[in-house]
């Protein structure tokens, strides 16, 4: 069986002396789209930082296409071909939207300027207001462009963490509909939400973490049992 | 009123200063852009290059002037290789002090060196032809203030080119802006804090030349004084922004030739108290920076 493109195993992070995320296995295959979810402190946003290497991992491998990526500095692992949309979009607000884009570039290991055109492919907004300062958009626009910029890297894995958070209901549902686009075009996705039911149905899988341990994965099919999935939370 | 006791000739000589001054400010301003780091060892730098300017006096000015560009960006990437990359992720304070040591190492140095011949201070005088004046309408110009006014106007245009349509240029000003989120997007570190750290050491050359046309006398604390007023204008501009430290820098240089113009010949002594009595107030006033104005806060949109 081909490696799958990323791997946790036995995942362990700790701040200080207290575990954020314990013995977390996860195996995505290419062009999965799988979600976590859980409550606040779960661990989901520190499992994404391990990934990319923001935050150390205490134990346990993280493998990209079967290779070890652990202990490598964040740009090493944008350049390896993973990239993170961070939580409040982290977008340069001073920049216009195209020098925004450009940056996405960086983590390209193949830089071409063509790969601007993926980001307004997907997202036409962003080359109609391409010359305009980021810091002008609003929260939807910039979530849009925050996911943009991570796709003109092309990566192979793309780490999403809440990108629903503070959006408008129509702006969710157009992030919700950008992944499905995404998904379609191979790229794996790990995406972090607080929005259990959108994730759940659409998501390949999605487990759920509490106190930093997964507790249960659920199928497309138990967006239909919010009961499962509340139970889940509060086991 | 003022402009009535003020001769043209203090006022070219104040925007002579003031063009060093903002030169020296981008240096300084480059560097903790992406470092966050405020090298007090800068001054040093640029006393290294007119030391080297007076120990190759004897050479044709350019040769001369190339050894000091050599030399200066040398020791400013050593800095960087040797000193400031395996700090890095160490404390502000940590970084801070360490800037210190290092000025002082660099000064007790340039104080062995010179010594050799038992006399303290050496002259650069290959340079010291651009100190002469010129007249423009029966007033006094001296050829430096005029060269200080075009290389930084030339400078800082290059800089804003290379800053804003190269995409190293876009990287330092992404390093600069949020180095974490630069990081994540794949903009390399170690690159980006390079080319700021050799782009402030060509800018210190530049300023050690127009200095020691200046003061041609180099000793091992020259260009500290300057140093240390250029980092309180900074502050004053405003640090967190390249273009208001610059303005800062340009400012203090520009206001120091003014008061010293407006002062009794007899009171000049006195310069840096109401130099730095003219900062205080201005702190007071506008504690973010004189040229901080305009700055939306960063609301958070839905």
């Amino acid at each position: 069986m081909a490696d799958p493109v990323l791997e946790l195993e036995a995942l362990e992070v700790r701040y200080g002396t207290v575990a954020a995320v314990r013995n977390l296995g996860l195996r995505l295959e290419k062009g999965e789209l799988v979600g976590l979810i859980g409550p606040n402190g779960a661990g989901k946003s520190t499992t994404l930082h391990a990934v990319m290497g923001v935050v150390p991992a205490y134990g346990g491998e993280i493998r990209l296409r079967g290779e070890s990526i652990r202990g490598r500095s964040p740009e090493r692992i944008a350049r390896a071909g993973v990239a993170l949309v961070p939580e409040g979009r982290r977008i340069y607000a001073e920049f216009t939207v195209e020098e925004n884009l450009r940056l996405g570039q960086a983590g390209h290991a193949a830089r071409n300027g063509d790969s601007l055109t993926r980001a307004y492919d997907l997202f036409p907004m962003l080359k109609e207001f391409r010359r305009r300062s980021a810091g002008a958009l609003s929260g939807g626009q910039q979530q849009q462009l925050a996911i943009g910029r991570a796709l003109v890297a092309e990566p192979e894995v793309l780490l999403l963490d809440e990108p629903s958070l503070g959006l408008a209901p129509k702006a969710v549902d157009d992030v919700f509909e950008a992944l499905r686009s995404i998904r379609e075009h191979g790229v794996t996705v790990l995406i972090v939400e607080q929005r259990a039911l959108h994730t759940v149905s659409l998501a390949d899988r999605t487990h759920v973490l509490v106190g930093g341990e997964l507790r249960l994965t659920l199928g497309p099919a138990d967006a239909k049992d919010p009961d499962k999935i509340v139970a889940a939370y509060l086991a | 009123m003022i402009l009535g006791v003020l001769d043209f000739q203090t006022i070219s000589d104040a925007v002579g200063l003031g063009a060093i001054y903002a030169l020296m400010a981008v240096g300084i301003g480059l560097v903790f852009g992406v470092l966050r780091l405020v090298n007090f060892a800068y001054g040093q730098l640029i006393m290294a290059g007119a030391y080297t300017l007076a120990y190759t006096s004897s050479w044709p000015v350019t040769y001369s002037i190339l050894a000091c560009f050599g030399v200066v960006i040398a020791l400013s990437l050593a800095m960087d290789r040797v000193v400031f990359r395996p700090l890095r992720g160490q404390t502000p304070a940590v970084m801070l002090v360490t800037t210190f040591a290092i000025a002082f190492l660099l000064q007790a140095i340039a104080q062995i060196i010179d010594l050799r011949d038992d006399q303290l201070g050496e002259v650069a005088s290959s340079v010291s032809s651009l100190n002469e004046a010129i007249t423009v309408g029966g007033v006094h110009i001296r050829k430096v203030a005029i060269v200080a006014v075009i290389v930084a106007l030339v400078a800082l245009a290059l800089l804003a080119l290379l800053l804003t349509r190269t995409t190293i240029g876009l990287h330092t000003r992404a390093a600069a802006s949020d180095f974490g989120t630069a990081r994540l997007l794949g903009v390399r570190a170690n690159y980006v804090i390079a080319f700021a750290v050799l782009l402030s050491g060509v800018l210190a050359a530049a300023v050690a030349v127009l200095l020691t046309v200046q003061t041609p006398f180099v000793m091992p604390d020259f260009a500290l004084r300057d140093t240390i007023v250029v980092l309180v204008g900074v502050v004053v501009g405003g640090i967190d922004r390249l273009w208001t430290a610059t303005l800062g820098g340009f400012a203090i240089g520009f206001t120091s030739v003014l008061i010293n113009g407006l002062l009794p010949t007899e009171k000049t002594v006195y310069l840096d108290s109401w130099l730095f009595g003219l900062v205080i107030l201005v702190l007071l006033l506008r504690p973010a920076g004189l040229f901080a104005w305009g700055r939306r806060a960063a609301g958070e949109r839905v």
